[in-house]
């Protein structure tokens, strides 16, 4: 084989290894292991809002995932549907406001801190949230079930977890309808300029995993995800 | 028995060995000052603390002693392609036998010995004056006499907290430091290996669960700097950064005193202050 063409095949090998090692890391960073929502938006005065409705889970079921006991979120989409994603498309420099309804029991966080409310607020009320509609500004961190956290924003909410003495608690597969015991967090936070923001719960709440922080902790589609903020 | 190939002289009649030492000379005198005036203010990592200024110099002086160095490998390749490439359909000969010289050696034993125990005893002058940003494990050695303000670093999959010990241990997702200040950095992780690395400022810490790295820096005037976990610590390592920020005195104690009145509905949820935490696994049962 002369040596031009053996260059060639080098060259190909290369490129060929190039693309897939940026798919791979696209794939990872924009979209991961999640299909993009995109979020409708509204204009009120010219300003970009949004609704972002969402819930979480103990257990999202074999409808949903493969991996039917892993706690996760879950996004209300535009025609009424749950679906199991994560990675959310928002605009920039806009008012997002977002309501869970959390159907999980508490776990404790690791960190008490992230039991305050961060970079978010309700009403007119700066770092609080309505928490069943009472304005709240921090929980007790042993009673958190799940926290929504965009570091990049400066953006910390925690969820209280649904008492185990609830009635009529959610069954094993996901989505709950709202008649069963849940708790609702309702707040309001901005994005900024354009970026690729990812977002985690910070409560080791991943059953069964070494100190609750593997499986659906370590992976995009479940309780992390990113917001993909486009001008 | 044939004789062997003599080692052929340079039409000048100067060995071919003094030339490339003349030639690595004139380079080195030209490039050392250089890297040292021109590129030595540029390195990394900046001057936003007493220890980086002084990591600046320390690569500074690094720098330019590995310039002759590089110098004489670069000069020595230069001079082989040009003198010592075979012409263009020469009958391909074997050179010369390579035999040893006493005074090469020598002068090589001594130039490398003195190079690299001056660099030895450099780098531990330089890490016995103030710890020069790194972390020196909970029983530091070179701990400076000033005053200085104690801030805990939490290291977290996958955020870093900072908590603030002497103003009533409130903890934050931000931080913050007061200029021209002796800080001590107490840095712990509650789960797994972080690094904590405020570039500019010259410091990286080793966040080990259950220990307490100490380090110390002194800050100089207001600025900004990054902070990242340089320590691979799982799936969202690589975006585990952001930034801090150095104000006035005046206007960290405002910030302190906000603070404190922020975070007062969960500081009274936080552990007492200690060096190191370790929180139950907290793993669920499932």
């Amino acid at each position: 084989m002369s040596v031009g063409a053996k260059l060639l095949l080098v060259g190909l090998a290369v490129a060929a290894l190039g693309v897939l090692t940026g798919f791979y890391t696209w794939n990872l960073t924009y979209a991961g292991g999640s299909p993009v929502y995109t979020v409708p938006v509204k204009y009120v005065n010219g300003h970009p809002v949004v609704d972002l409705k969402i819930q979480t889970v103990a257990a999202i079921g074999s409808k949903l995932s493969p991996n039917p006991d892993w706690v996760s979120y879950l996004v209300r989409t535009k025609d009424g549907t749950w679906k199991r994603e994560t990675v959310w498309d928002l605009p920039a420099n806009a008012t997002i406001h977002v309501t869970d309804y959390n159907f999980d029991g508490d776990s404790g966080l690791r960190n008490p801190v992230f039991g305050k409310m961060y970079g978010v607020s309700a009403g007119s009320v700066q770092n609080a949230v309505y928490l069943d509609g009472k304005v709240t500004s921090a929980i007790d961190p042993t009673t958190a079930s799940h926290v929504f956290a965009v570091s990049a924003l400066g953006v910390v909410v925690a969820f209280q977890g649904v008492p185990d003495s609830a009635k009529n608690q959610c069954g094993p597969e996901a989505p709950c309808p709202l008649s069963n015991a849940h708790t609702t967090t309702e707040f309001t936070f901005h994005t900024k300029g354009p970026g690729h923001y990812r977002w985690q719960c910070f409560v080791p709440c991943a059953a069964g995993w070494i100190d609750g922080w593997g499986g659906p902790m370590q992976t995009i589609g479940y309780m992390d995800g990113f917001l993909n903020v486009e001008a | 028995m044939a004789a062997e190939p003599a080692a052929t002289r340079p039409r000048d009649g100067i060995s071919h060995g003094w030339r490339v030492v003349a030639a690595w000379l004139i380079v080195s005198a030209i490039a050392t000052p250089l890297v040292a005036v021109v590129l030595g203010p540029h390195l990394p990592p900046g001057n936003a603390s007493t220890q980086a200024s002084q990591q600046v110099v320390d690569n500074t002086v690094i720098t330019s002693i590995v310039t002759p160095v590089i110098c004489l490998i670069l000069v020595f390749f230069a001079y082989s392609l040009i003198y010592f490439r075979a012409p263009r359909g020469a009958t391909v000969l074997d050179g010369p036998p390579l035999r040893n010289d006493s005074r090469v050696q020598i002068v090589w034993i001594i130039a490398t010995s003195v190079t690299v125990l001056f660099l030895a005893g450099f780098g531990t002058y330089e890490l016995l004056q103030n710890g020069a940003g790194g972390g020196q494990g909970p029983s530091p050695v070179a701990v400076p006499s000033a005053e200085k303000i104690p801030v805990q670093v939490i290291g977290q999959q996958w955020e870093f907290t900072y908590r603030y010990p002497s103003f009533g241990g409130f903890e934050t997702h931000e931080l913050v430091l007061p200029a021209d200040t002796y800080i001590t950095f107490h840095v712990t992780s509650l789960d797994v290996v972080h690094s904590f690395w405020a570039y500019e400022l010259g410091v990286k810490v080793d966040a080990n669960p259950g220990v307490d790295n100490v380090a110390y820096v002194q800050t100089k005037g207001p600025t900004a700097f990054h902070l990242r976990c340089a320590e691979l610590c799982g799936l969202f390592h690589g975006y585990m950064f952001g930034e801090g920020r150095v104000v006035t005195p005046q206007q960290f104690q405002t910030w302190a005193a906000r603070q404190r009145v922020l975070y007062a509905p969960i500081t009274k949820y936080l552990p007492p202050y200690s060096t190191t935490y370790l929180p139950d696994p907290q793993e669920r049962g499932g």
